[in-house]
């Protein structure tokens, strides 16, 4: 038996409660990822990516490493799946820009709600707006 | 068994000796052997020298497959044509988005540039020069040497030879060490010690990226360019006024062996073997 248990266990209540806070504020406000879906700027010039959209979403910067590789160590520039029956060339600039031409409703929307800051615009100019 | 210290010691004591002496008997037999071989193949002992060739061989009796990018700079032409050197010069600074920091600083960005005959060819004689080479300057660049010192010193392998000889920078590797711009001796490479953004906030080139800061950068032959089938920029500046002519120094047929083979050309220091792929007609 414990003294004071009630004090303890409502305590003990409030403390959980706080420091799981951000695990279920978020939880229940699904709002943040709707007015994602919202800001997000769709490219118009074309219907069709490099890949599938959801393997874009989870796994765009894994394929940009690849390309880089390519590109830089294999001197092999040329993407090997047409997309619309055009062949592309591995380039952020002069192929994913081209298409999504706004950093700002593009990139930037999603990497500021997951709070990730890619070095890729230290040196890569984005499409001016 | 009776385990006393003399016993011992006559354990150690001659373990020790076959311990040292083994590995000298080993390289004996083994020299041995080979020098038997040597004997036997006609004392041909140059044999192991062959296979692994020196790098400032003169006389390459067998052509190199594959490609090796090289560049021969009319040095006349640009004597003849006193603007073409900065044309150059210019083109490129457009296309590679480098940043105009004060000439003379240690902050300036150069791909190519322009300098004078004594400062590009410092192992050739200067005594009693010509008009010509006193007066005009010479336009170097990277030498995209065959065997370049630059590679070698990288601990990141962020420079690189590529499979078209050109000595590739990947800026993406590049820690800022600046090991490649002791080891290059042309100064061919220049480092970023500001933020190249703060001089260039509007890029000239919208298809090619910028750097950051704390990255060494250096002519890449335009490699982006040589894929589309284009001439390097440079290159591309001169148009059909032949100062430089660009192409596969590995095919015998090439426009640029073919002009080798008519003119009398020189390199930057090729005492130190690294075999320039830049050539120059003075």
């Amino acid at each position: 038996m414990i003294y004071n248990s009630g004090k303890i266990y409502t305590g003990l209540a409030i403390f959980v409660l706080f420091i799981t806070f951000p695990i279920w504020y978020n939880h229940f406000d699904a709002s943040g990822a709707d007015q994602l879906k919202k800001e997000l700027q769709k490219p118009t010039v074309s219907k069709e990516c490099v890949a599938p959209a959801a393997e874009m979403k989870a796994s765009h910067m894994k394929l940009l490493n690849q390309w880089r590789d390519e590109v830089l160590r294999d001197g092999d520039r040329e993407f090997n799946v047409p997309v619309e029956g055009k062949m592309y060339q591995k380039s952020l600039q002069k192929t994913c820009m081209k298409c999504h031409t706004s950093k700002k409703k593009f990139c930037d929307v999603c990497h500021e709600y997951a709070s990730v800051t890619p070095y890729c615009w230290d040196c890569h100019l984005a499409p001016v707006e | 068994m009776d385990k006393n210290r003399r016993n011992f010691l006559k354990v150690a004591g001659i373990s020790t000796l076959a311990g040292l002496g083994a590995p000298a008997i080993v390289d004996r037999v083994i020299s041995g052997k080979a020098g038997a071989d040597v004997f036997a193949s006609g004392g041909n002992g140059g044999h192991h020298e062959a296979e692994a060739p020196t790098h400032n061989e003169p006389a390459h009796k067998e052509e190199k497959s594959g490609t090796r990018y090289g560049l021969v700079i009319d040095t006349r032409k640009f004597h003849a044509n006193p603007e073409l050197g900065e044309k150059c010069v210019h083109a490129c600074n457009q296309m590679h988005n480098i940043p105009q920091f004060p000439e003379g600083s240690k902050n300036e960005i150069k791909w190519i540039w322009l300098t004078n005959y004594e400062n590009a060819f410092p192992e050739h004689s200067q005594q009693f020069r010509d008009k010509y080479t006193e007066d005009n300057k010479v336009l170097v660049t990277c030498n995209h040497c065959e065997n370049p010192p630059c590679v070698r010193a990288c601990p990141t392998k962020a420079t690189y030879k590529s499979k078209d000889g050109i000595t590739m920078m990947d800026f993406h590797r590049c820690i800022g060490c600046r090991f490649c711009m002791a080891a290059c001796p042309y100064g061919a490479r220049s480092f970023n010690w500001l933020e190249p953004k703060t001089v260039l906030p509007n890029p000239t080139n919208p298809d090619y990226p910028r750097r950051m800061r704390g990255v060494v950068e250096k002519c890449n032959f335009c490699s982006d360019r040589l894929v589309l089938g284009e001439q390097p920029a440079c290159v591309a500046a001169t148009g059909n006024s032949g100062a430089m002519i660009f192409g596969n120094l590995n095919d015998p047929n090439s426009e640029i062996r073919k002009v080798l083979k008519e003119n009398f050309t020189i390199q930057r220091k090729p005492s130190l073997g690294t075999n320039p792929s830049v050539f120059y007609i003075v």
